[in-house]
This record gives structure tokens, sequence and C-alpha cells, in this order.
């Protein structure tokens, strides 16, 4: 118990100086003269809450959602649908786009939590992919092309988020009470109950929990957040389409979630960096980035089954 | 009317049997060897690209194909010893991962060597052509030569899997892999060779329906994902479930695109009926899966979860 409070301690640490390289990152970009980075980073910051949403069903209750990117989707096109019909505002937006992913989480969660295992990562999957296919078949929204936004979203208002670094700066504040929520969800009764199933199932239905409204509740919360995740990637790119929900993107929300380590939250946060900027680096480097990711990422599994955080721990030879 | 009708059942069927060879594979591996093989796709594509790459070599349709076949079972065994060997004992994420790195690692390949432009295969003579079927109505035969290999390797599947030693052992891995083991049967080997007999069979089928599609470096995953309906529909596991399955996800995902906007039409409006029938169109798969999960969440035919 005592070594378990010190990990989570450890944890918000890792979190708060993460967050405060974040805040310091525009600054620096102006420095460097290069306020396109300033976009990047917004790109990093929303496939972080991305990555925390579903750490927080992957790493805590052993839930392989290999679907997640529809919920990046339902963000997206929420922003696109309500500013045709010139409803900017971005609360309203993110209060409508939960809504849709609570709905789809609700119902498709609902008949894949009746599977464990394969099953339920071959069905989020697939689910996911009909939901790729619903936003694909919208031709009023560009359909497969997608769809331009004329202007990102407003607040209060009032055009706050047009210029790169207020949105920046929006995107990390959402990220950081997004982060203490979740943190909050993982320590309280629930999240202890939802850690519990993913330990030993059996034994918390023995002694009277029905793990499936437990785990139902998670896939809910983490569609939600996920959503959130979305609306900020919209107005990032200021561009949509069903490329947002493709499964590429899905298994690289894993791929995030799974070099941060898995179960730690600050983890995804920092997976999701690491992801990203091996990406950029990739990508300057060689036209065929995907090759060389798909080679680290085989060999990581084969050889560091415990993500970038094993390896540091590998090396530095600390036990946990 | 009727001809349509009949038509697209034929297509249906086409791509039913279509499925289930590459279904067969996936469901042995993910029912026997506990394993997530996002990958299995890749070897579809790679089949046809295979035979696409053969059969201009040797100008012969039939002489690449019997070139296809060792280079599958090549591709098979590598890619079980290199990888997927090292992935049985591991969870299904650390499987999901490392596959979906093999899929990414395939497909810049495949960019790599044959370029981004679509390949095309020529249709082997002796099987081009058109057949009557009924009136006015034709159909090619070679559509017509692979739902009938399709049917015969299925065929060749069941007796292999009913009524052979090596099926026994298949339906005993299944069933309780550590007493197979410990009756001294090498465990390893089975693995090894059911995950060939899958790749081979997803690059056959790959390679056989190279010539009505265009190939290209993307055609693996559209393919993957109605696999995955087939083999939670058929039940994990299970070839019967895996043949079912597939035709049933087939017929219905092909009919459904023509017949839903003609049924809807009875009953709204021509414009509403033909933006709701295009949207529920793809959709109609995931539903049907939907709908048996809710009943069944084994599938048909599957016994373990």
């Amino acid at each position: 118990m005592i070594a378990q409070r010190a990990r989570l301690a450890t944890r918000v640490k890792v979190a708060l100086i993460l967050f405060a390289l974040f805040a310091v990152f525009p600054p620096l970009a102006f420095a460097l003269n290069d306020p396109f980075l300033i976009l990047i980073g917004t790109r990093i910051l929303a496939y972080a809450i991305a990555a925390m949403a579903l750490d927080l069903i992957l790493g805590f209750g052993a839930m392989v959602s290999f679907g997640h990117a529809a919920y990046l989707g339902f963000g997206a096109y929420a922003v696109a649908i309500l500013s045709s019909y010139g409803i900017s505002d971005l609360v309203v937006q993110m209060v409508v786009a939960m809504l849709g992913a609570a709905i789809f989480a609700l119902v498709t969660g609902a008949i894949s939590l009746r599977t464990q295992g394969v099953y339920f990562i071959m069905i989020t999957l697939a689910f996911g992919q009909m939901a790729f296919f619903f936003f694909t078949s919208l031709s009023a929204y560009g359909g497969d092309d997608g769809v331009g936004l004329p202007q990102r979203s407003t607040l209060f208002g009032r055009d706050i988020l047009g210029g790169d670094t207020a949105l920046y700066y929006t995107t990390l504040v959402l990220l950081m009470v997004l982060f203490a929520l979740c943190h909050m969800i993982v320590r309280s009764r629930f999240g202890r109950v939802l850690t519990g199933i993913r330990e030993n199932r059996l034994r918390m239905e023995a002694i009277g929990f029905a793990p499936f409204r437990y785990q139902l509740t998670a896939f809910v919360i983490s569609g939600c957040l996920t959503s959130v995740a979305g609306v900020l990637l919209a107005n990032q790119a200021q561009f949509v389409s069903p490329a947002f929900m493709s499964w590429h993107r899905s298994g690289e929300l894993i791929v995030m979630v799974v070099l941060g380590g898995i179960g730690t939250l600050s983890g995804a946060i920092g997976g999701a960096v690491a992801a990203l900027l091996l990406e950029e680096l990739l990508g300057m480097l060689t036209e065929h980035w995907r090759l060389w990711f798909g080679v680290f990422l085989v060999l990581m599994v084969l050889f560091s089954p415990r993500g970038i955080t094993g390896a540091i721990r590998q090396i530095i030879g600390r036990k946990t | 009317m009727m001809n349509l009708f009949v038509l697209q059942l034929l297509n249906g069927l086409q791509l039913g049997v279509l499925l289930f060879l590459i279904a067969a594979g996936l469901t042995l591996v993910f029912g026997i060897m506990d394993v997530v093989n996002l990958a299995h796709g890749v070897l579809y594509m790679v089949g046809a690209y295979f035979i696409a790459t053969f059969a201009a070599l040797t100008g012969s349709f039939w002489l690449g194909l019997l070139l296809t076949l060792p280079a599958a079972v090549a591709v098979g065994l590598i890619l079980e010893i290199v990888v997927i060997r090292r992935l049985y004992n591991r969870s299904h994420l650390d499987q999901v991962l490392a596959t979906f790195g093999l899929v990414m690692i395939a497909n810049e390949t495949v960019k790599i060597v044959w370029g981004t432009s679509p390949l095309s295969v020529p249709l082997p003579e002796l099987l081009s052509g058109a057949v009557p079927l009924m009136g006015p109505l034709q159909y090619p035969v070679y559509r017509l030569a692979i739902i009938a290999t399709g049917l015969a390797v299925a065929g060749g599947l069941y007796v292999l899997i009913n009524h052979t030693r090596i099926g026994m052992l298949l339906r005993a891995g299944a069933t309780n892999r550590a007493m197979v083991s410990a009756l001294g049967i090498d465990i390893g080997k089975l693995f090894a060779v059911v995950f060939t007999l899958g790749a081979v069979l997803a690059c056959g089928a790959g390679a056989i329906v190279a010539p009505i599609l265009s190939v290209d470096s993307g055609m693996g995953e559209s393919v993957l994902i109605l696999t995955f309906v087939v083999v939670v529909i058929g039940g994990i596991g299970s070839i019967r479930g895996a043949f079912l399955g597939a035709i049933l996800v087939a017929v219905v995902d092909t009919m459904g695109g023509v017949f839903g906007p003609i049924l809807l039409r009875s009953v709204l409006e021509p414009a509403a009926a033909g933006q709701i029938g295009r949207m529920l169109a793809p959709m109609l798969i995931y539903i049907l899966m939907a709908a048996l999960l809710c009943v069944k969440p084994q599938g048909l035919f599957g016994g373990r979860g």
C-alpha cells in the first residue's frame, strides 16, 4: 500500500514535470523562430489526451479497445457538423461530441463487454470500422475526402482560439484538467474496483461486484474523453476527414499507451510525445518512415515488453 | 430483378469463398495458438503481389500460381520463426502491437519494392469469357472458378481436420494445448504447420483473386476487418463457423449494397431512400455482427471465450 502510494506520487511528479515542459515550449518555439512547432505541439497534446483516456480502460481495466479512433472522429465531426450550422462555440461542441461518443460507447461497449480477450479486440475494431464507414458515407461533409473548417471554434462568442499559441495553451489546460480527473478516477473506489477486476475478475465477482457495470462505465468515460481530443485535433488541423478514425489511428493510440508503460496515465502522455516525435523524426529522415516505425514496434515488443519506462528501469536497474 | 438477384448472389458467393480462405487460417491461428494476428491481411496482399510478379516473369498465370505457393510457404515459415513464435506466451496486447508493426513493415515494403501504382494480372486464357446462366444473363467463368476452388478447399479442410491424424492433433490442440504437449506431441512444430497452412491459404486467396482486382498496398486492410467480422460471427477456432460466417457476411454485404436502397424505396421517398441506403449499406455487416453477438456472444460455433 505504501509502495503503491509512492508510485502514485511518482506518477504525479512525472506528469507535473511534463506539464512544466509543455508550458515553456511555445516561448522556446518562438525563440527558435519556428512557430509552426506550436501546431505540432498542439497535435501532440491532443493525442496525449486521447492516449490517457485509452490508458484509463487499457491500463486500469485491461480492456484492449482497438476502435478508439472512432471517438476522435466523433469529436472532430461534432466540430465540422455543428460549425456548418453556425454553432462554433467550443463548449457546446465538446458537450455534443461527448454525448455522441457516450451513446456510441454505451451501445458498442455493452455488446463488446459481453466478451473478453481476443473477441473484445476484434469487436471493438469492427465497431470502430463501422463508425469509419458511417462518416465516409456522409457526402454532405465531404465523404471520403473530408471537409475543411473555415475557422476555429470560438470561446464565449469570441475568436480566442484563432491564434496557434492560444489553442496550444487551451489544449494544455484541458490536458491538465483531464489528467487530474483521470487521476481522481483511478484513485477513487470506482478505480480500485476497476483495477481489482483487471487483477482478478473472479474474486471481484465473488465479493459482490458486477464487473460489467464498472467496465462499461469506464469504457463510456474513456470514449467521452477521447472525443475531447478529437474536438481539439479538428481545431488544430482545421480539417476533418474519416482518416481521423482509421484503424491505423486506433493502433497508434495503443502504441502510445504501451510506449509510455500502461496503467500509469503520465506514461500515456509521455508515450504520445515519444511516438509522435519518433514519427516526425523518422518522417524527416525518410519517406518510408512507417517501415522503420514498424520495425521499432516489433523490436520493442520482442525485447522490451514494458515500454520505454520498462527499458529505462532495465537500464538504471530499478526494480518495481 | 430476378437476374440482378442471381448475379449478386453469385458475386456474394464468390466474395464469400474468398473470405473463407482467409478466415480459415485466421480462425485456426486464433483458436489453436491463441494469437491475434493483425498481419493476416498482409499475407493476402503479398499473395496477390507474388502472382503479379511471377506471372509477369514467366508469362503464364499458371506458372505464376505454381511459384506463388512455395513462396507463400516460405513467407509463412519465416514469419512464424522470426516473430510469431515469440508471441505465443505473450499477452494479447503484445501480439496486437507486434503484428500491427508487421502490417506497417509489410505495407511500406510493398510500396518500396513494387511502387505505389496498382498492378494488374491478366486473366488466364483458359478461364476467360463468360457462361450463359439464364436468359440473357452471363457470368464470368473465372469467378465461377474461384467459387469452385473455394468450395474444393473447404471440402479439403473438412477432411483434413476431421479425418486425418494432423487434424485430430489440431482439434486436440485447440481444446487443451498443455495436454497435447504432455502426450509427447511437438506443439511448436504443430503451431508452425498451422500458421504456415493459414499463410498459404491467405496468399492463395490473394493470388486467385488478383486477376479480377487491382493489386495495391491497401488491399489487405479492408479484407482483414471483414475476416475479423467473419471469425467473430463464426466463433473463434471453428472452420465450420468461418465458412458459414464468410458466406453470410459476403452475401449480406453484396446484397445490402444493391437491394437495401431498393427495399427502402418502398417505404421512403426515393431521394431519402438512396441517401439512407448508401449510409446503411457499408454498416450492415457490423449491425449483423452486433445483433448476433447479443444472442450468441461466442459466435455461431464458438466454444471458448
